[in-house]
């Protein structure tokens, strides 16, 4: 494994009066793609909220590319090279499809002034994006959402996306071609934090795993010794994946 | 050119388009076409009201914020020319100062309350400013010395918008070239520049920003923006166009009370104006202002035709008496907003926006 890009080491965070995260230890490395997986509820959208200082850990560090991040804002974490990527079709449903994307590409004022290259890229990665280009987003399906939201968080280059669910609510065509983008922006060498459910989906991208459980992480290794070892999907996730195919 | 001009931001619809040519024609040639005191107080109202409701439009339509304080940056600029006209004499530098010093009181006072308050919920700080516009409200009717208290204020303005000034002995078309024509055109153009100032600023990327912000500022700070510095950057502008409206009406009126431009019922026909005209549409402002504004002055008239043509009809003559307009006037707006929600504008863009 490379070194981490970020690191959390004993994060705990408190919503209110729960006590969500229970001291998180999770390494991401550089250039990789790491996968958080979990049931529903074990924390795996308050780790990334939290990194995100949306929710402020109440105890432990979170080191980005060298610098403690722990108690910056999210507007400073986010100009760190941070981008996030929420659940739920993040987009701005009111504005178009352009001014989706101008908001995450900072100092541009127009459509003109996206790097080029990179729009010609994210095009072919989402050509329905180019199609609907001053369409309102409200107006776009849920594939073409969540590929929006993707496509904001990668308009400029990051150092680090989190990735909440992109898989979430879609049918299995849109999902194939989520995974081919994936593939294809991880081969830019991005690194890439990635929250899903979808076991089907995780392992044909992740190259490392974290699973957690009740705000903990339980194991993190490599994706291709979970993908292989059903005994072990058994006991961490309650499923095999020759059950989920 | 015409598309830079609107700053991108066109009507998108015919029927918007021709009903906005309609009213900007109608408030151009008013003094021509409808000869009388009454038609050009009216028009001169309407496009105090147009730069007024798109300021607010600015803050509720465009960044989310609930404000109650509005009319009280409306009356810091009504104040601050009459003050200064009453102190100083009618000179253009007693404008100059009037606006100046308005203009100085609205920015630190939108500042102190935007960086304190736009910390807190939506409801709490709607609460805030409430407290503060009624707090200002009593301050400007108790110091009777300087604001004229309950009676307010009567002034003389420069010698080019006095009535008496005549610009020509020649009236031109039928009508003479004196002091309230000039303050009508001048009034006229001021609201057409702030006007298009306003569009510029909600279609250029600080406008998006707070668009984004009006729809989720979690999602804004997570791309970076610092929601406070826009929202507060957003209160600031949005008073200071409020003020700016505040000085046109009191150079119209020659006069200015804390009625008239610091009441609660004005912050009722703003908020009304808006939701007629479509929230975050600015051109929204245009048509909520003028349909309001008429109808507030020529309903009561169109009722007395009304009444009189229905007159020995027992019920119907006294349902539709001249004394009954508010009535009409809640009616009509209740029908308003229930047939069009996203307001007049909203309705008719959203015919032309077609699903991808």
């Amino acid at each position: 494994m490379s070194a981490p890009l970020l690191r959390l080491e004993g994060v705990h965070t408190h919503i209110g009066a729960y006590h969500i995260l229970h001291g998180v230890d999770l390494d991401v490395a550089q250039g990789e793609l790491t996968v958080l997986l979990g049931r529903n509820g074990a924390g795996k959208t308050t780790t990334l909220r939290t990194i995100m200082g949306l929710w402020q850990a109440s105890q432990g560090s979170i080191r980005f590319d060298g610098e403690d991040i722990g108690a910056c804002r999210t507007p400073e974490i986010a100009q760190h090279g941070i981008a996030y990527v929420p659940e739920n079709m993040g987009i701005f449903a009111d504005l178009t499809v352009c001014e989706n994307m101008l908001l995450a590409a900072r100092g541009a004022r127009r459509a003109q002034d996206i790097d080029e290259r990179r729009l010609t890229w994210i095009f072919g990665l989402f050509p329905a994006l180019q199609k609907f280009w001053q369409h309102p987003a409200g107006l776009l399906s849920g594939g073409q959402k969540q590929m929006l939201a993707v496509a904001r968080a990668i308009v400029e280059p990051r150092k680090l996306l989190l990735v909440d669910e992109p898989s979430k609510g879609l049918a299995p065509a849109i999902i194939q071609n989520m995974i081919a983008a994936f593939r294809e922006l991880k081969q830019t060498d991005t690194t890439i934090l990635l929250v899903e459910q979808n076991f089907h989906f995780a392992r044909q991208l992740g190259d490392r795993v974290a699973v957690m459980d009740d705000g903990r992480i339980v194991h993190s290794g490599a994706m291709a010794e979970l993908a292989e070892d059903e005994d072990l999907q058994q006991r961490l996730l309650g499923l095999s994946l020759a059950a989920h195919q | 050119m015409l598309n830079r001009l609107f700053s991108g931001d066109l009507p998108r619809s015919r029927m918007l388009t021709l009903l906005l040519i309609a009213i900007v024609a109608g408030l151009a040639l008013v003094p021509f076409i409808f000869p009388g005191a009454k038609a050009i107080n009216v028009a001169a109202k309407i496009c105090v009201f147009i730069v007024l409701v798109a300021s607010f439009d600015l803050l509720l339509g465009y960044t989310g914020i609930v404000s109650f304080a509005h009319t009280m940056f409306f009356g810091i600029g009504a104040y601050g020319v009459s003050i200064a006209l009453t102190r100083m004499g009618p000179t253009w530098a007693a404008v100059a100062a009037g606006i100046a010093a308005a203009l100085a009181m609205s920015l630190v006072l939108s500042l102190l309350i935007g960086l304190f308050s736009l910390r807190v919920k939506a409801i709490f700080y709607a609460m805030i400013t409430l407290a503060v516009a009624s707090a200002f409200q009593t301050f400007a009717s108790q110091m009777s010395e300087i604001t004229g208290g309950e009676d307010g204020l009567s002034f003389k303005v420069p010698e080019l918008l006095r009535h008496g000034f005549a610009l020509s002995d020649q009236p031109f078309l039928g009508v003479s070239l004196d002091g309230k024509l000039i303050s009508y055109y001048l009034l006229f153009a001021v609201s057409v520049v702030l006007f298009l100032l306003m569009l510029r600023i909600v279609n250029s990327p600080f406008g998006r920003v707070l668009q984004a912000i009006r729809e989720n500022d979690f999602r804004a700070e997570a791309l970076g923006y610092r929601t406070v510095v826009y929202r507060t950057l957003s209160n600031v502008l949005s008073a200071g166009f409020a003020t700016l409206a505040g000085v046109l009406l009191a150079l119209w009126l020659r006069y200015n009370g804390p009625d008239t431009s610091l009441s609660f019922e004005i912050m009722i026909d703003i908020l009304l104006m808006v939701v007629i005209g479509g929230m975050g549409t600015m051109y929204g402002a245009v048509v909520g202002a003028t349909l309001f504004v008429i109808a507030q002055n020529y309903l009561q008239d169109l009722m007395k035709l009304a009444s009189d043509a229905a007159n020995g009809i027992p019920l119907l003559s006294n349902l539709v008496h001249p004394d009954r307009w508010l009535l009409w006037l809640g009616i009509l707006f209740v029908v308003s907003v229930y047939r069009f929600p996203t307001g007049i504008v909203g309705k008719l863009r959203a015919k032309v926006l077609g699903k991808p």
